[in-house]
């Protein structure tokens, strides 16, 4: 028994669970699947006075397909996205999935858990980003959407604000000539990824690029849009060779961490790469 | 202290047990339940060696609060086996050398077991990918991944 005591609730109405952060306000804290919370409050990382339980939530849970729009409840389990028919319309999500922990972990964490953890390594945080995802969030004065864009500010932290839940994820699909690609070194499976890359690149009649999403993971306190890389790859066909200059585009600007696992310059050297290899791995993707 | 009262049933047997919120799952099952073949290694969801099922599904019952499994139905390493005689992944394990000192091996035995029930013809890759949630510091793995291709092969005989 290692994290420090706490008051447990488990309310079971999205109104219940608002209800209770406005009341117990920073010393509250919502338990999703627990996987990033449970480990932080068993190393004493962090403590809260209030646990909040969404687990006997069953509005939070459920995945829709419509059109244009792949929504996701933000206690949908990973391990039901990996499975879902439903979400196979955004592929990312589906390619994500299987590199997040292990299946023990994805059977137990849940996308929106994933999300508003924030951790700059997180592959469905990089996910939403590259999507430009819109997430729904709820307190007791209503709700608000925020784009992934403004969501993620820094390590562990959201535009969440004080009482308010992350409660929806509506991913965009994107329906023409596309293809997909999440790739990142770990030094082991399972690992967090040193450097990784989540893209989606659309091709118009001509076999150009007309459309490019490029999103970092582990090389900042975020994930990070390569928003150069992707303007210069915009109307061109570039070949492999070309792709590695368009990765080393994408981490040109960047400040890496420097830490026991990698240098700040190894990681920029993986980033790069792991982008070449993730655009090459899209553009083979796009049916033809 | 402040207890609450938590009703489950692990191994088809139901318990009633008062336990602080922030006791783990893992805890409750060895502590309350009197379940030790649960094994504690690292307490923050990386080895996995508290690996159970909880209504069916691996979890690590270090990440979960005994409060939350309250109406639920687990399975530990002992729910596998049918009095003395060992379940197919325990005899897979014994017979292809899978353990050296055991600690690691009850949350084998429950991933291994919640793997080949999903996929019961994995392939060696699956497998590795498979075990990658579990850590052993003894055998080098060699025979661990020889016993899940022995269990899955026992299973589709239909030898269990």
């Amino acid at each position: 028994m290692k994290p420090a005591p706490f008051e447990y609730h488990a309310p079971e109405s999205v109104d219940d669970v608002v209800g209770l952060l406005a009341e117990h306000g920073d010393e509250a804290r919502a338990l999703a699947g627990g996987q990033s919370l449970v480990p932080m409050l068993a190393l004493r990382l962090t403590r809260f006075e209030h646990l909040i339980d969404l687990n006997r939530v069953p509005a939070l849970v459920g995945i829709e397909g419509k059109t244009g729009t792949v929504t996701v409840g933000a206690m949908t389990r990973q391990a039901e996205l990996e499975r879902s028919d439903a979400a196979a319309a955004v592929p990312l999500l589906g390619l994500a999935t299987p590199l997040i922990g292990h299946f023990q972990i994805r059977n137990r964490g849940t996308v929106g858990g994933s999300i508003a953890h924030a951790d700059a390594a997180g592959e469905l945080p990089t996910v939403a980003l590259a999507l430009d995802a819109e997430l729904e969030v709820a307190s007791t004065a209503g709700s608000r959407t925020i784009t992934a864009s403004d969501f993620f500010l820094g390590t562990w932290e959201t535009a969440l604000g004080p009482g308010e839940l992350l409660i929806t994820m509506r991913f965009p699909v994107w329906s023409r000539r596309c293809g997909f690609a999440i790739d990142e070194v770990a030094r082991r499976y399972g690992d967090f990824a040193l450097a990784g890359v989540a893209c989606g690149i659309e091709l118009n009649v001509d076999g150009g690029i007309a459309r490019a999403a490029i999103a970092l993971l582990g090389l900042g306190s975020t994930p990070l849009r390569a928003t150069a890389a992707e303007a210069a790859i915009i109307g061109r066909a570039p070949s492999a060779g070309e792709l590695v200059d368009i990765g080393w585009l994408a981490v040109a600007d960047l400040d890496p961490p420097n830490d026991i696992h990698a240098s700040r310059e190894y990681r920029r050297a993986v980033g790069a790469h792991v982008v070449a290899r993730g655009l090459g791995t899209a553009l083979a993707r796009v049916p033809a | 202290m402040n207890e609450l009262p938590v009703s489950l049933v692990a191994n088809r047997v139901p318990y009633r047990v008062f336990v602080e919120p922030r006791k783990t799952l893992a805890d409750c099952l060895r502590e309350d339940c009197g379940l030790t073949g649960t094994h504690l290694g690292c307490e923050h969801g990386v080895c996995g060696a508290c690996t159970v099922l909880v209504d069916g599904v691996a979890v690590r019952s270090c990440l979960m609060f005994a409060v939350q499994a309250e109406g639920s139905e687990i399975t530990t390493v002992e729910g596998l086996a049918s009095g003395d005689e060992l379940g197919p992944v325990q005899r897979a394990l014994r017979d292809e050398h899978g353990l050296q000192c055991g600690f690691c091996t009850p949350g084998f035995v429950i991933s291994v077991h919640a793997f080949l029930a999903e996929n019961p013809n994995p392939t060696r890759d699956e497998i590795l990918e498979a075990l990658s949630g579990n850590l052993c510091r003894c055998t080098g793995y060699q025979g661990i991944v020889r016993a899940v291709e022995r269990a899955a092969a026992s299973r589709r005989v239909g030898s269990d």
